[in-house]
């Protein structure tokens, strides 16, 4: 992995000015920001280097760990908390058992880093990290550690764990899955010994064989198949049952039909003595078929898993107002009467009632309704839901855990059960196939018994396997799945089944700026000295002044400035609008923008602004203007050549900003974008979004703030970005895990090649299909060679899908 | 050639009896919930810098 000028640690272009080295294995490497260079100590320190160079992808650039994030993980020591997500050892009460979920995990390498550190910890029994679904199994011994300790290791490496409760939902998963897998391993033993002695029988039919040896060979075929129809192949009879009785049928009434009579006649042919026996055909085609249907399960259980990953994000704490004062406390505190604040882009962590605040709140998740409903003070609101708009003071009147589970759970179905139009398509054809087989299955039947009965049965079988539809019924299913795994292993996140189809046609990309194609917060990108002080002591007073503001640009100043120590500062004062004061090293300075400081408004210290929409700021000490910092939203490094290459491909592209003209006309003209507008409500860009809609084009629409919720959930397809607001996320098909821009044009060229991919499929399987069925009908394909016909057929669809993982 | 068949059958049926055997305690066990992991797992050097960390600590696993 080549990174030159780019971070050592995740990939991203370095900042010119950047200056955060870490020494890996001996050489100096640069890293892009404070967060990574944290990281990358962290992992240098604790012996673990060897993770540079066997990862495989890049992990997301680190945050910061904020003082606020520590205190909270502090609550899962809470034994109350822990109760809802701890086991306890039954022969040790002190060892405690967790499962945790990991954010960030990119590869390989993510898993063994996390596992060799925790290992290393002194009290840590056993980590053990699923790769499939990024969840870790924790032991850990309570007089030696403890569980936030556990968590802030993980953090120091770049990765976020959450604890979450094993749900039954879970629990029921992983024992279907033992039961699938019990299924094909008694399915394949048994298809491989009646295989065997199927060989024996056909060399026998050909060279001659002992009565009573053939006889012999039969019956254990027949024994070795019991287990097969009567244990594995019963998941097929219930299915097809069910689709009997709705009316609808679906493959599986062939199937069953298929292996009824196929054993009826092979127990008949072998309890007279005389015949061909088909108990060969009969287990390879259920292992064939169960295999499949397994394969494609898993795919799709593992979105489902990803999904349900980034749904624990909902609040596990809520923020409780007591006596004025805001307090972090867990859900399970939480009691009837208490009052919490819920900030915008939040969930509601409990039912209840608004008592103060006006807003809108989408309740999505729970009603499927995607319209916010408006809240004001005495509107009730329900767990789970997501504040949009303003904050609001809820009075708790239930702790609604259930209820927020259940709206968890419908949105997850949502994922799973919408499919797409074209697999849709696909099922109601294989439907009306499965008729139009049946009757010619009938046909052909009566027109043998009139032509040669001995054969009837052999023929009709061949006719009922050889056209099973399976081909067609996994053509689009296999496609999306092998798609969806593909893309999830990049950090792209599928979440709602249409998304591939419609990324396909997609004409048109609407982008918000701030925060999808620029980082959304301010850094500070000029420092100019105008006194006698040089730069660097001045962003050091700088940053001295804004230790105290929670402001976000005072943020960008202590970002900045790096690990040099600050000055104390005595009588520090906040101007809200204005700006903050303070005594340094005994002389008083004062920060902020105009209204702040007199001084600045003198031609001297005034210049013509940079175009960019930059917030400019002055130090100034009692007598004269000491600096400028000009503060701004910058470009993400990748936004420039995923706009170039969108537009060479004959992309149309827009942006739809709420933020003023010049800052917008700034980027737009920096990206060469010339379809832009500036100044835009929500409302106003869901009207710009339904009049290009209205002009035939098909949008993506790419955001990742409170603002864009409605427009993304009013594209043709949404992209959000993983590191957005939970609404944003909520309301989009496709989510960016991995925040990183170029992902957008590989998920629309996976999009374009599943379909591609997905018609060939159909192609193949309708041609097969109807190629095979004359030659079956005429007699001419034996039940064995129809299973292998089937299974080749259906191989090939799979396989063809399988290309999609090698994008 | 028939007793000699049979009792090869029964072989076989004794060699299936204990492959399931084997597959449905492997399945009991949770071999099968991770089926990307092992394979990746394994193309990590688990000892080279941790070594010494290691013995220190009485070697303890």
């Amino acid at each position: 992995m080549s990174l030159d000028g780019a971070c050592f640690h995740c990939g991203q272009a370095v900042p010119p000015d950047a200056d955060y080295p870490v020494s890996v294995d001996g050489a100096p490497h640069g890293m892009c920001c404070r967060g990574c260079q944290a990281v990358a100590q962290a992992i240098v320190d604790n012996g673990l280097q060897a993770y540079y160079s066997h990862r495989t992808a890049l992990p997301s650039t680190a945050n910061e760990l904020i003082p606020a994030e520590l205190s909270r993980l502090a609550l899962y020591d809470h034994p109350e908390i822990q109760k809802s997500f701890v086991i306890e050892e039954k022969d040790a009460a002190h060892l405690k058992q967790a499962s945790l979920i990991l954010e960030g995990i990119t590869c390989a390498a993510c898993i063994w880093l996390n596992e060799r550190h925790l290992q290393q910890l002194p009290g840590v029994k056993n980590v053990q990290v699923n790769y499939g679904n990024h969840r870790a199994r924790i032991t850990w011994d309570e007089h030696e550690i403890q569980l936030s300790r556990i968590l802030r290791e993980i953090q120091l490496l770049g990765y976020n764990a959450h604890p979450y409760n094993a749900l039954q939902q879970e629990a029921t998963r992983r024992r279907a899955k033992s039961r699938d897998i019990r299924r094909i391993a008694v399915t394949g033993l048994s298809a491989g010994q009646v295989m065997m002695l199927a060989v024996a029988l056909y060399a026998g039919a050909a060279f001659g064989i002992e009565h009573r040896t053939a006889q012999l060979l039969r019956y254990v075929s027949l024994i070795l198949t019991l287990p097969v129809l009567f244990y594995t192949a019963v998941p097929f009879y219930v299915s097809a049952w069910r689709s009997l009785q709705s009316g609808r049928l679906n493959m599986d009434v062939p199937v069953t039909i298929a292996m009824m009579t196929a054993f009826a006649g092979s127990a008949w042919v072998t309890f007279r003595g005389a015949g061909v026996v088909y108990y060969d055909a009969i287990t390879m085609f259920t292992l064939f078929l169960l295999s499949t249907r397994f394969l494609e399960r898993n795919a799709r259980e593992r979105s489902v898993e990803a999904t349900e990953n980034l749904l624990r994000l909902v609040p596990a704490m809520a923020l409780r107002i007591r006596a004025g004062r805001q307090e972090a406390v867990a859900v399970l505190d939480l009691a009837a009467g208490d009052l919490i604040l819920v900030k915008p882009g939040e969930a509601v962590a409990a039912d209840g009632e608004v008592t103060e605040g006006v807003s809108s709140v989408d309740e999505a998740l729970l009603t499927g309704e995607s319209r916010a409903v408006e809240k004001v003070a005495g509107t009730p609101v329900i767990a789970g839901s997501i504040n949009m708009e303003g904050p609001l003071t809820v009075r708790v009147t239930g702790v609604g855990e259930n209820t927020v589970l259940a709206g968890i759970v419908r949105l997850l179905d949502r994922a799973v059960a919408e499919k797409p139009r074209l697999a849709q398509l696909a099922d109601r054809v294989a439907g009306y196939f499965t008729y139009i087989l049946l009757a010619l299955a009938l046909l052909v039947g009566l027109a043998w018994w009139w032509a040669d009965p001995a054969r009837v049965l052999e023929i009709v079988l061949a006719v009922l396997v050889v056209t099973c539809p399976c081909a067609l019924s996994i053509a689009a299913p296999a496609a999306f799945a092998a798609a969806g795994s593909h893309l999830l292993k990049q950090g792209i996140l599928l979440t709602r089944g249409h998304a591939l189809e419609t990324l396909s046609r997609v004409t048109h990309v609407v982008f918000d700026k701030t925060g999808t194609l620029t980082y959304g917060k301010p850094l500070l990108s000029r420092v100019v000295a105008l006194g006698e002080m040089d730069e660097t002591e001045c962003l050091r007073i700088a940053a001295s002044l804004e230790q105290a503001s929670e402001h976000p640009l005072a943020q960008s100043f202590r970002a900045r400035i790096g690990n040099v120590a600050l000055y104390a500062v005595s009588n520090a004062q906040n101007y809200p609008g204005k700006g903050v004061a303070g005594v340094v090293n005994g002389r008083r300075y004062t920060l902020g923008n105009r209204a702040m400081s007199p001084a600045a408004a003198n031609p001297d210290g005034d210049v013509p602004d940079a175009g960019d929409g930059a917030t400019l700021v002055w130090l100034c000490d009692e007598r004269q203007v000491l600096a400028r910092f000009a503060l701004c939203d910058e470009l993400r490094p990748e936004a420039f050549g995923l706009v170039t290459e969108l537009k060479e491909q004959g992309f149309r592209i827009s942006m739809l900003s709420g933020d003023s003209a010049a800052a917008v006309q700034h980027f737009a003209a920096r990206l060469g974008i010339a379809d832009y507008r500036w100044g835009m409500r929500p409302e106003d860009k869901l009207a710009a979004l339904k009049a290009l809609q209205a002009e035939g084009q098909v949008v993506a629409m790419v955001g990742d703030g409170v603002n864009d919720a409605p427009v993304l959930a009013g594209a043709d397809v949404s992209i959000a970005m993983g590191g957005g607001t939970q609404v944003a996320r909520a309301s989009s098909d496709i989510v960016l895990l991995s925040e990183k821009l170029p992902d957008i044009w590989h998920a629309l060229q996976t999009g374009r090649a599943t379909m591609k991919v997905m018609k060939q499929n159909f192609a193949w399987a309708a041609g097969y299909n109807l190629l095979a069925l004359p030659f079956a009908a005429m007699g001419f394909i034996p039940p064995w060679l129809a299973a292998l016909g089937m299974s080749v057929s259906s191989l090939v669809v799979v396989l063809n899908a399988l290309r999609l993982k090698q994008l | 050639m028939t007793p000699i068949l049979i009792f090869l059958l029964g072989l076989a049926a004794l060699m299936v009896i204990i492959a399931g055997a084997g597959i449905f305690w492997a399945i009991r066990n949770g071999q099968f919930d991770d089926m990307e992991g092992p394979a990746q797992r394994i193309l990590m050097d688990e000892d080279d810098p941790l070594i010494p960390h290691r013995t220190l600590r009485g070697g303890e696993k």
